[in-house]
């Protein structure tokens, strides 16, 4: 599967509220961060939750985002950051 | 009454409860969960000595795993270079085995500390450190470790200054996370077997640092 994000690429997490068996944490959906990896291509977990097998396999990517980013009152120094493994179809390039 | 004469001794002044029965109130998914496994065994998918065994080995992993580990880290810059790099492959030459899942080791520095959490579930490197403690587990850990990780390292006894970058590493997927935390200084000339003996398994979570000799 071909690559579709590098590290250091800005990205959005699709801001989506699907029903089912979602990996991606509601608190970064919509957020924007930065691919710090790519983590290689694993079987779609949401599809593997309704007992099928999870094909194609999605890219994981690995992203980080300024916890400022994340919450607006954050109290912590604005140098701290959380990273946090995203499939491919949840992430747009900005 | 000899039961309120009891009850008024200084030295016994609470009063007991229940003694406690031997007897489980099996929630719905425990039910199932038993179903489930008396169904595999009666088609002879599993045997009972096969779930045995599995149990037994899974309890025989402990955190001392993980701290020889570190402190080969410690000591074996190559072997940091290689764990650091593919933690899958590294921890096989301890004999371990990440199964379907992929160890990722991250390296605390003087400028940034790494914390992990599953907020979704509760995600754990247990080829390396064994079973998770209860508070990984509990909805206020993994809620407020994404949320407010200073409050909770605060709470855990871990000061960190200000100019060091705190960096928590929510696992959502099929990666395992593992701290590797910073050597204390003054331990220079300590063999591996010392070092391990330093490793806490919370300072491999990240939420606490390794001890001082």
């Amino acid at each position: 599967m071909a690559k579709e994000f590098a590290a250091g690429d800005r990205v959005r997490v699709r801001e989506d509220f699907p029903p089912g068996h979602i990996r991606t944490p509601v608190y970064v959906r919509g957020k924007a961060g930065v691919v710090t990896r790519a983590l290689g291509a694993f079987p779609n977990p949401e599809v593997l939750a309704l007992g099928r097998d999870g094909l194609p396999k999605k890219a994981l990517y690995e992203v980080r985002f300024r916890q400022k980013d994340l919450w607006p009152d954050y109290a912590g120094p604005a140098s701290d950051t959380l990273d946090i493994d995203i499939y491919e179809h949840w992430l747009a390039k900005i | 009454m000899p039961e309120h004469a009891h009850h008024e001794d200084a030295e016994h002044a609470h009063p007991h409860a229940p003694p406690a029965k031997d007897e489980k109130i099996h929630s719905y998914y425990q039910v199932l969960g038993l179903a489930l496994k008396e169904l595999l065994i009666e088609k002879g998918i599993v045997t009972p000595k096969e779930i045995r065994e599995a149990i037994e080995f899974r309890d025989s992993i402990t955190l001392a795993l993980g701290a020889k580990i570190v402190a080969r880290a410690w000591t074996d810059p190559a072997y940091k270079q290689r764990l650091l790099r593919n933690g899958t492959e590294a921890i096989k030459e301890f004999g371990l085995d990440m199964g379907a899942l992929h160890l990722v080791v991250v390296e605390n520095t003087p400028a940034v500390h790494n914390m992990i959490v599953c907020t979704l579930c509760s995600c754990y490197p247990r080829a390396v450190l064994g079973l998770p403690p209860s508070w990984y587990k509990s909805r206020e850990y993994r809620a407020r470790a994404v949320r407010e990780p200073r409050v909770v390292l605060a709470e855990f006894g871990t000061q960190l200054p200000g100019n060091v970058e705190v960096r928590v590493h929510d696992s959502t997927a099929d990666m395992r996370y593992l701290v590797l935390p910073m050597q204390p200084a003054g331990t220079e000339k300590m063999n591996e077997d010392e070092l391990a003996s330093l490793v806490g398994r919370d300072s491999m979570i990240g939420v606490s640092l390794p001890r001082r000799p």
